[in-house]
């Protein structure tokens, strides 16, 4: 193997990674506030690249257009679902929280069988086989790296949001001390709703982004759930700075492991890693210790 | 002695509700179709594996996401056994659940070690899970994604061979009731015993058993072990039934979370729960598949509509439905409204 071919590959695992690690940080996000772990997040995000496939059929928009469309859309369903049944679950033990979540991911997997089919879809844009040479030996495909682009500013907002605005300070104060934040008089059930409509909107911005670089169908999704779940833990549950790097760390050794091992062997790797961080360092690689 | 102390907590009427199902069950060959009986024996072989499942969860309060691998590898084990050296079940299910076993207990040490809790927990065993799915995936010799076959002959489905488990699909179906009954019998006195006891205190207050000097470590791995070597008998079973085993169709995330939702549905922690929530959801699912076909044959809905994952739909509302308004699950409840058990959901 020589210097190009691994240059390429990493190159290609971090753009990748860096759209997991939007997709991840939708997960980290309502994990870290409301505590439920999205066993339908790979779900929810499926739905978001549905959504981009139909926008491109009826109007012939771009994915990248309809980012904000998706996310908008997301976000109330998120907002709605928190607030009329997840709520509803979150005194009951964990297990009964994953069954809520493992059927609604179940509902959204039939439902758009239902309505789209089992076959993958694609969608072919102008610059689907453009790619960006730098360089003599150096290449990389123009959907890869918009859809990077795209990931790492909506992250950046992301990250703004939860530092700097009044928002987004309150919601990070429910996630420290409930109870403080309910003594001091914040809508913590609206936070909440907020909270999952945020990373329900997440979702659907990396879903759209993620259509560009494959083919969309409704088994897709539990596979991505996992991912996102392998990314958060080794990054750090709650962490969102750890999401993203989680997000690369994985990206760049799936690329790796393909090259290296076989293409279907990577997520071996992934999994292999997850066990050890588990065993080693159980709060993440960014995650604050927890005793 | 077990039998008698098994019956101990019903009431009168829930030991006549009990000899009823019972009396439907082993009548049932005689006078139902092949394809219900194939129903049943899906349903009693998924209750054994509830119960399994239950008794981590349940009794022990460790959540665990991952057990199809558990009946994955004993499956394969017998499986490849037989079709190599033609080794019988009964004798290769020893190695099967020892190696079950072994895995639970791998899994198990890691994680109580290095003590992962709740959710962590949960992912490490759906982590081992599909780290095993994918190895197998690549191992040739025991078909890899291609699938491991059994050898079958035209004659196996007529006879009664318990010792090959070669035979007609009644008697897989009578095996199933037995086994099933058996582990029902024995979580009951398991969870009657001094390790029960010990089990449901750690499920309770882990700080607080360990205070009153319950070696925790020790107790959940007696929790895991039980358990997967349930799980294991219930592969080899698995594995003669369906005669053919494939990596996705074995270990695959949805083989673990099928394996959960009996148990759920029926009441976690309760002993005929996982009974009750098998025999609610195997025939839902299944007559939700034939009330579809009818509907399309009798020409209420348009025959040509493709309603693929419309059951799968109406199933998790189901699901959902019944984890927002009865959480605790449906034996308590039930068995409160018609007066068969003496202590409230046990």
């Amino acid at each position: 193997m020589d210097f190009w071919t691994l240059a390429n590959a990493l190159a290609t695992g971090l753009l990748t990674g860096l759209v997991y690690g939007l997709s991840a940080l939708g997960l980290s996000v309502i994990f870290g506030v409301i505590r439920i772990v999205n066993f339908a997040h790979g779900e929810i995000m499926v739905m978001g690249m549905f959504f981009a496939l139909v926008m491109f059929r009826w109007l012939g928009l771009d994915p990248m257009l309809s980012v904000p469309l998706a996310a908008a859309i997301l976000f109330v369903f998120g907002y709605a679902l928190q607030s009329t049944v997840i709520s509803r679950v979150a005194h009951l033990p964990d297990h009964m929280q994953f069954l809520l979540l493992a059927a609604i991911a179940v509902m959204i997997v039939n439902g758009s069988l239902l309505i789209f089919g089992p076959d993958p879809q694609a969608i072919n844009i102008s610059y689907s086989f453009d790619s960006f040479d730098i360089g003599e030996n150096l290449i990389i495909d123009k959907t890869r790296a918009y859809a990077a682009i795209a990931a790492v500013a909506i992250s950046g907002l992301l990250l703004g949001f939860f530092k700097y605005s009044r928002t987004g300070k309150a919601i990070r104060a429910c996630a420290d001390n409930y109870l403080g934040a309910q003594v001091v008089g914040l809508k913590v059930d609206h936070l909440y709703a907020l909270t999952f409509g945020i990373g329900a909107a997440c979702l659907g911005a990396a879903g759209c982004v993620l259509l560009l670089l494959i083919e969309v169908h409704p088994y897709l999704a539990p596979g991505y759930t996992l991912l996102a779940f392998v990314i958060v833990i080794i990054g750090g549950l709650g962490s969102m700075t750890g999401a993203l790097v989680g997000g690369i760390l994985i990206g760049m050794s799936e690329a790796l492991a393909a090259i290296v091992l076989q293409p279907s062997m990577k997520s071996a790797f992934s999994f292999g890693l997850l066990i050890l961080v588990l065993l080693l360092r159980p709060q993440g690689l960014m995650g604050k210790s927890v005793k | 002695m077990m039998g008698v102390n098994f019956l101990a907590d019903l009431t009168i009427k829930g030991k006549a509700g009990l000899l009823l199902i019972l009396a439907i069950l082993i009548s049932l060959p005689f006078w139902s179709s092949s394809y219900i009986i194939s129903v049943a024996t899906i349903t009693l072989y998924l209750a054994i594996l509830g119960q399994s499942w239950n008794l981590m969860l349940g009794f022990a309060g460790l959540l665990s996401l991952g057990h199809a691998l558990f009946v994955g590898i004993s499956a394969y084990l017998a499986a490849y056994v037989f079709s190599v050296l033609g080794l019988p079940p009964v004798i290769s299910v020893f190695p099967a659940v020892l190696l079950a076993i072994l895995m639970g207990m791998l899994i198990g040490y890691l994680g109580f070690r290095f003590s992962i809790g709740g959710v962590y927990f949960a992912l490490l065993t759906i982590a081992f899970a599909e780290l095993v799915r994918i190895s197998v995936d690549h191992m040739g010799f025991i078909g890899g994604t291609e699938g491991l076959f059994l050898p079958v002959s035209e004659g196996d489905r007529k006879g009664v061979d318990l010792i090959n488990l070669r035979g007609h699909p009644f008697m897989f179906y009578y095996l199933a009731m037995v086994l099933a009954f058996l582990t029902l019998a024995g979580c009951r006195t398991l969870l009657k015993s001094k390790l029960g006891y010990y089990w449901q205190a750690i499920r309770d207050d882990q700080d607080a058993a360990q205070a009153l000097g319950i070696n925790v470590f020790r107790y959940k791995m007696y929790a895991v072990i039980y358990s997967s070597g349930i799980a294991g008998v219930a592969g080899v079973f698995y594995a003669f039934y369906q005669n053919s085993l494939f990596p996705e169709s074995v270990f695959g995330i949805e083989r673990s979370i099928e394996v959960t939702l009996g148990p759920i549905v029926g009441g976690v922690g309760s002993l005929f729960g996982p009974v009750l929530g098998a025999f609610i959801l195997t025939p839902l699912g299944e007559g939700l598949t034939e009330l579809i076909d009818f509907l399309k044959n009798s020409g209420i809905i348009d025959p040509k509509l493709k309603l693929n994952g419309l059951k799968l739909l109406i199933w998790g509302l189901v699901v959902s439905l019944i984890v927002l308004f009865k959480p605790r699950g449906i034996w308590p409840w039930l068995s409160d409204k018609l007066g068969f058990c003496r202590t409230e959901g046990d």
